[in-house]
């Protein structure tokens, strides 16, 4: 049996949308092993973004805990999370959020910047991060000179540039012709297989969500199946 | 860690369409403010140029300037023999006595009046301003109504060619040369024979005298006597000290210019704060990336800060450029001291250059706060979340 490296009990967001509180998540409990792609699924609005947010430690719960390899994000303060971000989950969006102004090498290597690492080793590694998804001829090329696929590819790259054991990917495939998207899934797939990452990932699409190891379903911010 | 500079420098520049607004903002702000200062700092040149650190210069107590001092003969009889004033060869000491007259003479191409300061000087005098070279036709002749005038107040004055005559009062003068005062407050001085000009103008006192002291302590010791000696009047010092004082014409100049500039930097501000608000506004995800990755507010807020004064200091330079066009081109104006044309040069020094870059950055870096302490307080969601 795998450690669990994401355990999640009694977890609730509200919102407040004018005089309405909204219910994003209900009391969610849940647990994450080590080395699993799981697909977060479920309608719009169903609470999937928010948990992988939470997850993350880019968004706080109203309440309930969530522990990441141990660690209770929901006690850390706002410079911590920063900092255990950047050590510890690799984040990949759909709209690839890359800095337009950096080419391939520099975004990559963004999250290292905020290491101790020297310029010879970040090299070393944002090269090995750009090889592994097949970008390393295009290291010098910006964004728009990209294609979305490959743009993917590179935030997939800065994903895992620092070596992090979470990927966390929101509708990764949400602005891809299927094609890129097949390419992406597959990288996804073969670094929780092959690299032994834990990738979350929401979607939306059951095509996608078979490449997971396990897909769960929300709605209405409630686990239901 | 803050982020990389390049990264705040190529957003600076990759909008340069919406940006090109601010920085010539900031250069015409710039611009206005180095242009002043480097007039104010031409008028100091131009004293700060003019005497001899050797020479004592004196002028009547009380007065402001040499062309408003009046001084008795009999004070020249007491003073000239003084142990403490040098001698030539010859046993004579090293004095002269001047007369300085103000006159209102036409300008070039019809452009109205204005004063000109006539110098009569001695050929001791002459002696005592080595920085006054003749640089056309030849040195006056006393008794034959002559005058050499100022090659830089030749080409603002009419009549002032060399071979031409022009009147003033019941006198006729003929230009016989022009004069080159190496940037000092003699190039806006026009000389003639010293008894000469009190016979014409009917001068019976002197307007100041100059003198050439033994040594240094032979100085500090005249000035002393004269300034201790009850029966004179006078006030004596340092020939580059009086000058070095003769800067009240620039005190205006130089507040105009740091009037315009404040009251122009609030709008250049502004400027700076709309680009940086707008480049924030459209960078908004961007931000809400750099903060899920793992930078720190502070590194937003750095990384920001430095665009914002970047983009100043394109605007600052392109100000000191437009500034430096104009360095030593010659103006003049109405010195506040002698009330006639002084000329000197537009003066952009170093020290100005940096000034109007200091002044751009701090500028741009005022205009960029607010946007960058917005953008680092936006919470991380809502910055991924925006479009």
């Amino acid at each position: 049996m795998a450690e669990t490296i994401v355990k999640i009990r009694e977890l609730t967001k509200l919102y407040a949308q004018g005089e309405i509180q909204v219910t994003a998540l209900d009391r969610i409990a849940l647990d994450i092993a080590a080395g699993e792609f799981l697909a977060l699924m479920g309608p719009s609005g169903s609470g999937k973004s928010t948990l992988l947010h939470i997850i993350a430690g880019v968004d706080r719960p109203t309440s309930g805990e969530c522990l990441v390899q141990g660690v209770d994000v929901t006690k850390l303060n706002e410079s911590e999370l920063a900092d255990w971000r950047n050590q510890n989950v690799g984040f990949v969006f759909q709209t690839f959020n890359l800095i337009p102004v950096l080419t391939a090498f520099e975004n990559v290597e963004l999250p290292l910047l905020l290491t101790q690492l020297g310029r010879a080793q970040r090299r070393k590694q944002v090269e090995a991060a750009l090889d592994l998804v097949g970008l390393a001829d295009r290291m010098h090329h910006l964004p728009k000179q990209l294609s979305g696929g490959q743009e993917q590819r590179v935030a997939i790259a800065r994903a895992l540039v620092t070596d992090p054991k979470l990927v966390v990917a929101d509708e990764p495939t949400g602005n891809l012709d299927s094609h890129s998207a097949h390419e992406v899934l597959g990288i996804l797939q073969s670094l929780s297989q092959q690299a032994g990452k834990t990738v979350i990932m929401v979607t939306h699409d059951p095509k996608a969500a078979a490449f997971g190891s396990r897909s769960i379903h929300l709605e209405k911010g409630e686990l239901t199946r | 860690m803050a982020l990389p500079i390049r990264y705040s420098l190529r957003n600076a520049l990759v909008r340069w369409r919406s940006t090109i607004a601010t920085v010539l903002g900031i250069a015409l702000v710039v611009f206005v403010f180095v242009l002043l200062q480097s007039l104010a700092a031409g008028i100091e040149k131009s004293s700060g140029n003019t005497g001899d650190p050797r020479n004592i210069m004196i002028v009547r107590k009380g007065s402001t300037a040499e062309s408003a001092s009046m001084i008795g003969r009999q004070n020249f009889q007491d003073i000239r023999y003084f142990p403490e004033i040098a001698l030539t060869a010859k046993g004579e000491p090293i004095i002269s006595a001047d007369v300085l007259v103000l006159v209102n003479l036409p300008r070039r191409n019809h452009g109205g009046e204005a004063n000109v300061l006539l110098r009569g000087v001695t050929p001791r005098g002459m002696e005592l301003r080595p920085q006054v070279n003749l640089v056309a036709g030849r040195w006056f002749e006393p008794g034959k109504r002559e005058v050499v005038v100022s090659a830089k107040l030749a080409k603002r004055f009419a009549n002032f060619d060399v071979g031409q005559s022009f009147k003033s009062g019941n006198a006729t003068l003929t230009v016989v040369g022009w004069l080159e005062g190496g940037g000092s407050a003699f190039d806006s001085e026009c000389w003639l024979d010293a008894d000469e000009c009190r016979s014409l103008f009917e001068r019976d006192m002197y307007s100041s005298f100059l003198i050439h002291p033994v040594d240094e302590a032979a100085g500090e010791k005249l000035i002393a006597r004269i300034e201790g000696d009850r029966r004179f009047k006078l006030k004596a010092e340092k020939e580059v000290e009086y000058y070095r004082k003769q800067t009240m014409t620039a005190a205006p100049i130089k507040w105009l210019g740091n009037f315009l500039a404040v009251t122009m930097s609030i709008g250049a501000v502004f400027a700076a704060m709309n680009t940086m608000y707008a480049a924030v506004g459209s960078r908004t995800r961007e931000i809400g990336t750099l903060r899920v990755l793992g930078f720190r507010r502070r590194a937003v807020i750095v990384a920001l800060l430095l665009e914002g004064g970047f983009l100043a200091l394109l605007g600052g330079v392109l100000g000191c450029a437009f500034a430096f066009y104009w360095n030593g081109y010659t103006t003049a104006t109405m010195g506040m001291e002698t009330f006639s044309e002084i000329v000197f040069e537009f003066s952009v020094t170093p020290k100005l250059v940096l000034e109007g870059l200091i002044f751009a950055v701090t500028v741009g870096l005022i205009g960029t706060l607010l946007p960058a302490l917005r953008a680092a307080r936006l919470p991380v969601i809502a910055a991924l979340k925006s479009l």
